[in-house]
């Protein structure tokens, strides 16, 4: 009979390895589906892992990859710092949206004055605008003791009202024939997130979320916070004895990850989207807890899963398109992924172990 | 050094990737928005498409990628097919336009067809369906038909196009029943068959007996034959599968004629940028089978209107009318220009409720 056993200690080895194994136990089944639907398994692989990266037009996908998995990145990275503390901010979504929209609207007010300090002041207000959002379930957890899960999902439902609003209301084209959008900043040079070097991909987001990693790395390992962010995670009580206020680390974790998913929606919003409409937020803030818990939580974990992830959006298009593979399918893919990875972790606390049934 | 020379081979290939393909088959790309089995709006696309592929055989490959949301992601699947060696492009959603401009401008020899915008540029056109001459059928019908005087409509988003729909089947069911009112719900979606559900259920709930849906799934009519006695119409595509209750009739987009049209004239190089904009008279809105549960007199009345649309013996929008707010828009025997009808953004007079800002 089959028993599982909790082992005394985690496994580091299965800590390490299970993401690997979840990626190849994707590709296994994954690649039985493909073949079920009737293409070949092999190419489907190929052409979701190996095109984007290799193939012929790579030279358009890697930059592609940049943009997709930048705002992922940035998403993930604040996320992680609250997962490992138990802190559950399930609402990036909607602190992406308000960090485009306060981003967007300070840029849009300065129209059409072309100023260096306008981006600045936009990323600024991007960033001021996620943390607020974020702050709002953080103050009611503190001084009310809500579930911050819940709130903070719950308000990504009103930032998506706020979204539609401002795209139909305030925020709109008064050139665009009265249809729904705001302005588009690719054409307003001075609020636009352009590309710093053409054709590379490399916007500030990109950057912005590159020294989030080493930010993160730095913060975990080397600074009080981190070492209290760990500790309670670890141990809620012995943080509290060792002086850690849980008050004052809720605000913290859930004020950084806010403003760093604002972030994201800003260099969105001005770069690769341009303008604010109403179907602008596509789920970032949401993948990108799929993407800091396929990076263990780790900021380098968390790069390297965002990389992953944007391959797989990038090369399950690249799928339909060249092999008819359906949405669908594609999806079911990427949700096999998290799936595997969640699975496998048992593995990581506990080991399977073969025993008699005792006799009662 | 290493990237100045990756972006001339990226050069290179372009030009290469748009060049060199006329000489054997036609590929044809379409981006949707929905999923191709949504029973809607692109599943009729979908339809467009396949027609191009019965009518030109093995002289034109076509591609698709479904589920794409509007923005950047929109922009990479065009991109994508541009450099497949994609000839013609058709984007069919209304977010797709700045992102249809923007792969346009780096793909001058792939044309584009970019479905209910505004912009064109030298290889885009835009093309769009007067929907609203089949939303004065409905309003025909719907006024008829409605004891309770209550008729439910579900909004998507709101823009012209759905403005127009709602003024126009407002217009038309008040003109045959001076006592309708109706009951707007924005879902703020195109598709999304749980939203539409409630918005369907709210509606019934308030009263009403007749729903009309400017949505693509065909979630409220099943809400609707749950309810009983309460009528529908298709959207997009002709859902027939709900009729002869609670589906009355439909408004169906026929896109084939149009997609062929432009397929050939790709073909042949005598592709040029359009602003197309056709109702019931060419042929690319169409209006499905009156079902039996609608009295003959009431079919004779609404067959009747659609002959005259088709005909350009009657327009949807003639004066005299007024907006919601009581001031005068077009006098006695006027019609609605081009340009008003595109960007409509108010409601006639007689509709209650905003339309949201």
């Amino acid at each position: 009979m089959i028993r599982l056993e909790k082992r005394p200690q985690p496994s580091q080895a299965w800590s390490m390895a299970t993401p690997l194994v979840a990626v190849l136990a994707t590709m296994l089944f994954g690649g039985l589906l493909f073949g079920l639907l009737g293409t070949n398994p092999f190419l489907a692989i190929e052409t979701i892992f190996w095109e984007p990266l290799f193939g012929e037009f790579a030279f358009y996908y890697r930059p592609q990859l940049l943009v997709k998995g930048a705002p992922l990145v940035l998403i993930a990275i604040g996320l992680s710092l609250g997962f490992r503390a138990g802190i559950w901010n399930i609402g990036a979504e909607g602190q992406y949206i308000i960090g485009s929209l306060t981003g967007a609207g300070v840029g849009l007010a300065f129209y059409p004055l072309e100023a260096w300090y306008i981006f600045p002041l936009m990323v600024i207000a991007g960033a001021f605008g996620g943390w607020a959002w974020a702050t709002i379930p953080a103050i009611l957890k503190v001084r009310f003791g809500t579930n911050e899960i819940l709130v903070s999902l719950m308000l990504v439902y009103v930032a998506e009202q706020f979204l539609a609003s401002m795209s139909l209301g305030l925020l709109k084209n008064p050139e665009g024939f009265g249809f729904p959008g705001s302005r588009n900043l690719q054409q307003y040079a001075s609020a636009h997130n352009a590309e710093i070097v053409t054709g590379t991909g490399m916007h500030w987001g990109v950057v912005a979320a590159l020294i989030a990693v080493i930010f993160a790395y730095v913060l975990l390992n080397r600074h009080m916070l981190g070492f209290q962010i760990r500790l309670t995670g670890a141990a809620p009580r012995a943080a509290r004895f060792s002086g850690v206020r849980p008050a004052r680390l809720i605000l913290m974790c859930l004020g950084i990850s806010g403003a760093l998913a604002g972030l994201a929606g800003l260099f969105e919003v001005a770069g690769p989207a341009g303008q604010v409409s109403i179907d602008f937020n596509v789920g970032y803030g949401f993948t990108a807890i799929i993407v800091a818990f396929l990076g263990r939580l780790h900021p380098v974990g968390i790069l390297l899963a965002g990389a992953l992830m944007a391959l797989t959006y990038i090369g399950g298009e690249i799928a339909q398109g060249q092999l008819g593979l359906p949405a669908a399918a594609i999806q079911v893919f990427q949700g096999m992924l998290l799936f595997f990875l969640l699975a496998l972790d048992l593995l990581t606390n506990y080991r399977v172990a073969w025993r008699k049934p005792e006799v009662a | 050094m290493k990237l100045t020379s990756l972006l001339a081979s990226a050069a290179m290939v372009l030009g290469l990737a748009t060049g060199a393909v006329a000489q054997d088959k036609t590929k044809v790309g379409f981006v949707y928005v929905g999923p191709v089995g949504d029973g809607g709006w692109t599943y009729e696309h979908n339809q467009g498409r396949l027609a191009v592929e019965a009518e030109f055989g093995d002289k034109v490959e076509t591609v698709f990628v479904e589920n794409v949301a509007e923005g950047p992601d929109s922009e990479r699947v065009m991109t994508q097919m541009a450099l497949n060696g994609a000839d013609l492009i058709f984007t069919t959603s209304f977010g797709y336009m700045d992102p249809t401009i923007n792969v346009a401008k780096k793909f001058p020899n792939v044309k584009f067809e970019h479905a209910t915008g505004y912009k064109t540029a030298p290889n885009v056109s835009v093309y769009s369906a007067r929907f609203y001459e089949g939303r004065a059928v409905q309003g025909t019908i719907a006024g008829r038909m409605t004891k309770s005087n209550i008729v439910g409509y579900i909004g998507s988003y709101p823009i012209p196009e759905v403005i127009r729909g709602i003024n126009s089947a407002y217009i038309h069911a008040k003109k045959v029943n001076p006592d309708v009112q109706f009951k707007i719900v924005w879902a703020f979606t195109w598709f999304d068959p749980a939203k539409e559900a409630d918005a369907a259920k709210v509606l019934i709930e308030q009263g009403a007996d007749v729903i009309l849906q400017h949505t693509d799934s065909t979630a409220p009519q099943a809400a609707a034959k749950n309810a009983g006695n309460v009528i529908t119409f298709g959207q997009a595509s002709d859902m027939g599968e709900y009729a002869p209750m609670p589906r009355v009739s439909s408004i169906i987009d026929n896109w084939a004629p149009y997609y062929i049209e432009r397929t050939r004239a790709v073909m042949d190089g005598t592709w040029e940028t359009v602003n197309t904009w056709n109702g019931i008279g060419q042929g690319m809105v169409g209006i499905g089978e009156i079902s039996d549960a609608v009295p003959a007199d009431v079919k004779a009345e609404a067959l009747a209107l659609k002959a005259a649309i088709a005909s350009g013996e009657h327009h949807p929008f003639t004066g005299p009318l007024n907006k919601q707010d009581g001031s005068a828009w077009l006098a006695e025997g006027e019609v609605a220009d081009d340009g008003t009808l595109a960007g409509m953004n108010f409601f006639v007079e007689g509709i209650t409720g905003d339309i949201p800002q």
